[in-house]
């Protein structure tokens, strides 16, 4: 078998048991967690006999065990269930819910990388060439600061500018299945430009290292003796052997987009999947909790599965392991 | 000074009526956009008209919403699946009387043991069907019986029988009440349209209130499209309610444009809200009120002295103050709202007083005296703040206050109830009997301070059938002044309704029962 | 993330004062800022005007002479709680970092010298830990625990140490295969004597560099969670928490929750630069997260 294959199918076997793991870790979490559904949604409201009715209603009068091999049992034949939330005559399949709010995630994250990776690769590439001349350290800087505000108070600076004091971009993220994509991409301006500023500093400064790394290598040397420019240097010699580590800092920042985004969600009220997972942890929702921990897991592990296919790819040593 | 001067002049001054003012203007030949931009400046309320589509903001509202009324948690759902688009059998005004709403009249027996309700007549379902008393049965047994998970199951376990005859509904309960049609008006407790073979349809969310649902999801908003067939007034064309969980976020939206209609605006920056020239920020007094409760049957709090003590270390002028900027008015340690009828506000009145904090704590030979007292934010916005002030407001009076915070998602199951000293909050009850019951009465499954005072109960069950107004009134302020100074309550604050709207919508007086206009803001609102 | 080895380096004091002699503007800047804030952490009772929670009047008061930056909402003195926060905050951060480093950095010295089950059991578990998203975990950690300051650093400390233990296995792997590593496991050195003679001293470059990162994110961190509504307990001063108590005032251009961000920025602004200044001295090395 080709080693490539062989290493896609070995994490890929790996992938499934981390998921299993997660799937264990999760439920015994939710367990864990003070409360239950019944209790959560009853709050303040909830009397003794109110919660045992409800707790038999959606099922939480089982043993935990038993719950969570039943569970999986449904997931094996691809049956992720139902939401607490259904009742009887109002089904809310897990699908349903999370559908629509995987789209929207999946959107904003892409529209975010379509700008933040060439953008962090440029500054980062540009930053390597002219490295500690005035254009680096001001890159640096602001890029550094920008990491080090939290998300929610740049969200908020950029809402307080952009959209209440200059009225260019609505300050509400809220879409819905119909809106068109026009305005989708509007209404997600300033959502993607928050995260943009959030993640474009980490990529940024891992291509500069990694070329800049390499810069001290004998090959470079040796084109630079030749007389080749610095930049023809960096584009044609430093950044193809560069691949690896920036691969990596992009995958790591891309599952950032589609699982960490939590708070820009919530202060722009974007309907996506990181809100969705809060909402049921806070209402111990285990269908949901599980189904958007899974599709988590899923994301980063599929992603560092495609980081690391593509190092191996661009680097002809670990294609060929001796 | 030419007449339409002096008219304006009047006007500013309020001494022409709105009607007066507009005819008068006609008159001088004024026209009516001039006419009526004079009277929005002079703060008359504008004739309410037609057309509009209004963009409510709101702060609650979860993923795991549903329509179904028993379960209704906050207001998101109660304005959406109840007061826009529902109806109960009665509703409150804004003066606090109860009146009739799908009920046309209501009438008790002598005693107040059984109660009929008489329907409106000609009152249609969304979906066309009439409304019978049948309808009515099934929405009350929808909160009733073993199985029920209802907010409202408690309300109505006084309630023997219920049936339908004609065009009455007639409740037969197990004891005389004569605050029942209070009851009647829970928003938990809409009319919803009667299922074949038995139960209420909530789950397509019919009502027959003055909108119907076009679009409901849950954690995000919901459309609402105006009923022509309702029999009450109705103004917007379509109404669209967001969930926007973060206070900063519905600022912003409102500021923009965004939404006309935010509630519960964050106390620490209304005032800048304020000077902003195209919004108003409104406050409304209801029953709400923020407490510290502690569970009299735990050491220290068994002990009088001390609860009286703790009860006269709290600075609530510095809270309402400092946390709530001015928008609360200071307790008095008795859970009953001064607008509530029968309500007193009973002496001594407890302000704060280190000297008799320290005398106190020296009869019940408690000098030193440390305890712990658990918040949340679950349990109101401010909460760790409102900690904070006692704890160094008690700290000068010789009281060592920890204040710990704990996790919100699961406060009213692990602390509530279960610790000895916590912070809570009740929405409140618009009656004397309603508040007791629920969280006063020895036996109530909410009596949060663990507090049994067998003159107490007495009064409790011999006031709710009586119906000699005056009578009853004594009965409950002993009751009142009973809990005052001897229960497990330190009512902090009763809290305002602080919402904020844009000048491009206008509303009349406000429902003090509930936020959000007693949570009927999409039917008393109208476009400016 | 794999990562490189970096080449072995012996660094002594004389070298590194030779080396500070040296340093460029922006290292010297981040030193400056780093000793300043260290500084202010250690001796904040002594320099802070009033107490941690004291309150000393109104609420917002205006910036003026005596509260050089105003009074926070309950009315207490800005600056006091902004330099009890530098303790508070740097503290925790410190405590945090260097429990993930504990674990994280043991766990990984021991999976790559052990390999086998060993290796491949932790390796999955941490695995399955960082496929959770971080915040989330955290806040379910704490809806368990509670959120005191020691929960909260355990916490942060294990979510950190899943990237620690990846970072560590990985530098340490690379090491262990060295020549100079079997040859003192075949002197028949004691395990203990092989891991902080040999194995230790070449893979501190990098987790150095890490640790400064790290020690930055968990401001964030702390900050993120207040935001959901866990963080530290009140009256607790620290700089997280004050960004998300006065963030709504930046709405009407009142600049007072620009302190404690700024705070945090400086302080990251500034660790940056000694870590890209020691990445430069050391070479080779990764950079970011």
């Amino acid at each position: 078998m080709h080693p490539l294959a062989r290493t896609i199918l070995q994490r890929l076997g790996l992938g499934l048991m981390t998921l299993f793991i997660v799937s264990i870790v999760i439920f015994s979490m939710v367990s864990w967690l003070p409360g239950d559904f019944a209790k959560a949604i009853l709050g303040q409201a909830a009397t003794e006999e109110t919660v045992a009715a409800f707790q038999k209603e959606i099922g939480l009068d089982k043993p935990p065990v038993q719950r969570y091999v039943e569970w999986v049992g449904n997931v094996v034949q691809g049956e992720f269930g139902s939401s607490f939330a259904s009742r009887v005559g109002y089904k809310r399949t897990v699908a349903e819910l999370i559908a629509p709010r995987l789209a929207n995630t999946l959107f904003l994250a892409s529209l975010t990388a379509a700008i933040a990776v060439p953008l962090a690769l440029a500054l980062g590439i540009l930053a390597a060439l002219y490295r500690n001349s005035l254009f680096d350290r001001i890159v640096n800087s602001v890029t550094l600061t920008t990491i080090s505000m939290p998300e929610f108070f740049m969200a908020y600076l950029l809402m307080l500018f952009l959209s209440v004091k200059l009225s260019w971009l609505p300050g509400l993220a809220s879409v819905d299945a119909e809106t068109e994509l026009l305005e989708r991409i509007t209404r997600c301006a300033l959502p993607t430009l928050t995260l943009t500023l959030v993640i474009v500093a980490h990529m940024m400064r891992m291509t500069r290292a990694a070329i800049i790394n390499l810069l001290a290598c004998p090959y470079i040397e040796m084109a630079r003796l030749k007389g080749m420019s610095k930049s023809r240097v960096i584009l044609r010699h430093a950044l193809p052997n560069a691949w690896a580590p920036i691969v990596n800092v992009v995958a790591f920042n891309l599952a950032y987009l589609v699982v960490g985004v939590v708070v820009v969600e919530a202060v722009f009220t974007y309907p996506g999947i990181g809100q969705l997972m809060v909402d049921a942890v806070t209402a111990r929702d285990i269908p949901v909790v599980q189904a958007c921990a899974l599709i988590f897991a899923a994301t980063y592990i599929m992603l560092n599965l495609t980081a690391d296919i593509i190092s191996i790819a661009t680097n002809p040593r670990l294609l060929h392991p001796r | 000074m030419n007449q339409w001067e002096e008219l304006q002049q009047a006007a500013f001054t309020k001494r022409v009526s709105r009607r007066d003012f507009m005819r008068r203007a006609t008159a001088l030949g004024i026209s009516t956009a001039l006419a009526t931009g004079v009277l929005s400046r002079a703060g008359y309320a504008q004739e309410p008209k037609k057309g509009g589509t209004f963009k409510i903001g709101l702060g609650h509202g979860a993923t795991t919403d549903s329509l179904d009324p028993a379960t209704y948690p906050d207001q998101m759902t109660g304005t959406v699946g109840w007061g826009a688009t529902g109806n109960s059998l009665t509703e409150m005004d804004a003066a606090g009387n109860i009146v009739g709403d799908l009920a046309e009249s209501f009438e008790p027996s002598d005693d107040a043991k059984q109660w009929v309700f008489k329907l409106r007549n000609g009152v249609t379902f969304h979906n066309g069907k009439a409304v019978t008393a049948n309808d009515v049965v099934q929405s009350y047994l929808h909160h009733m019986g073993k199985d029920s998970k209802s907010a409202a199951k408690s309300i109505l376990e006084s309630v023997e029988e219920i049936k339908a005859d004609g065009d009455n509904v007639v409740f037969k309960l197990k004891g005389g009440n004569a605050d029942f049609p209070f009851y009647a008006s829970d928003y938990h407790l809409k009319i919803m349209p009667a299922k074949d073979g038995g139960g209420a349809d909530w789950e397509s969310g019919i009502g027959t209130g003055p909108y119907a649902i076009e679009k409901f999801d849950p954690g995000v908003g919901a459309k609402l499209k105006r009923n022509d067939n309702f029999y009450g007034k109705a103004y917007f064309d379509e109404v669209e309610v967001k969930v926007i969980a973060d206070v900063a976020a519905r600022t912003n939206a409102l500021t923009s444009g965004e939404i006309h209609f935010m509630d519960r605006c964050d106390l620490k920056t209304v005032n800048l809200l304020k000077k902003n020239p195209d919004i108003n920020v409104t406050e409304v007094t209801g029953y709400g009120h923020y407490i510290f409760v502690m569970n009299v049957t735990q050491a220290p709090f068994d002990n009088p002295h001390v609860r009286n003590a703790l009860k006269n270390a709290i600075d609530r002028e510095e809270i309402a103050k400092k946390v709530f900027h001015g928008y609360a008015t200071a307790g008095n340690d008795n859970p009953i709202a001064p607008s509530v009828q029968y309500a007193i506000n009973p002496e001594p009145i407890h302000t704060y007083n280190p000297d008799k904090v320290k005398e106190l704590l020296k009869k019940a030979g408690m000098e030193g005296l440390t305890v712990d007292l658990s918040v949340s934010d679950a349990a109101f916005s401010g909460v760790v703040d409102a900690g904070t002030l006692f704890k160094e407001s008690a700290a000068k009076a010789g009281i060592n206050i920890n204040v710990i915070r704990e996790a919100s998602d699961s406060y009213w199951d692990a602390v509530w109830l279960k610790k000895p000293f916590v912070a809570s909050y009740w929405n409140g009850r618009p009656t004397c009997d309603w508040m007791f019951t629920t969280a006063y009465a020895a036996d109530a499954s909410w009596n949060d301070t663990f507090w049994k005072n067998p003159r107490f109960s007495e009064l409790l069950v011999a006031a709710r059938s009586e119906t000699d107004s005056a009578k009853r009134g004594t009965m409950y302020a002993e009751m009142q002044q009973l809990l005052h100074d001897d229960g497990g309550l330190i009512n902090i604050v009763f809290n305002n309704y602080v919402s904020a709207h844009s000048k491009a919508v206008a509303h009349g007086d406000f429902l003090s029962n509930w936020d959000v206009d007693g949570m009927k803001i999409a039917s008393r609102w109208w476009m400016a | 993330m794999e990562t490189k080895v970096p080449r072995a380096r012996r660094s002594k004091t004389a070298a590194a004062l030779r080396e500070l002699k040296k340093a460029p503007w922006s290292a010297w800047f981040g030193l400056i800022v780093l000793l300043g804030y260290t500084f202010v952490a250690l001796f904040a009772p002594l320099i802070a005007p009033s107490k941690e929670s004291e309150i000393v009047g109104d609420s917002y008061m205006e910036w003026s002479a005596l509260y050089p930056f105003g009074t926070d909402q309950l009315g207490r003195d800005m600056l006091s709680r902004m330099i009890f926060a530098a303790q508070n905050s740097m503290g925790i951060a410190l405590a945090a970092t260097m429990f993930s480093f504990l674990t994280g950095g043991i766990l990984g010295i021991m999976a790559s010298i052990l390999r086998g089950w060993f290796d491949q059991a932790v390796s999955r578990f941490i695995d399955a830990l960082m496929a959770i998203p971080s915040l989330i975990f955290a806040l379910m950690m704490l809806s368990i625990l509670g959120s005191t300051a020691i929960n909260l650093i355990i916490v942060i400390g294990v979510v950190d140490a899943t990237r620690v233990f990846r970072l560590t296995r990985a530098v340490s792997m690379n090491v262990v295969s060295l020549d100079f590593v079997e040859a003192a496991r075949l002197r028949g050195e004691k395990l203990p004597w092989v891991v902080f003679r040999e194995i230790v001293p070449n893979i501190l470059p990098p987790l150095i560099t890490e640790f400064g990162l790290r020690y930055c994110f968990v401001f964030l961190t702390i900050s993120s969670l207040s935001f959901l509504g866990l963080g530290l307990q009140p009256p607790t001063a620290d700089w997280g928490l004050m960004v998300k108590e006065n963030a709504t005032l930046i709405t009407y251009g009142d600049i007072t929750p620009l302190l404690p961000a700024g705070a945090i920025a400086l302080l990251t602004v500034a660790i940056n630069f000694v870590v890209d200044w020691f990445l430069h001295k050391t070479s080779g090395l990764r950079d970011g997260q």
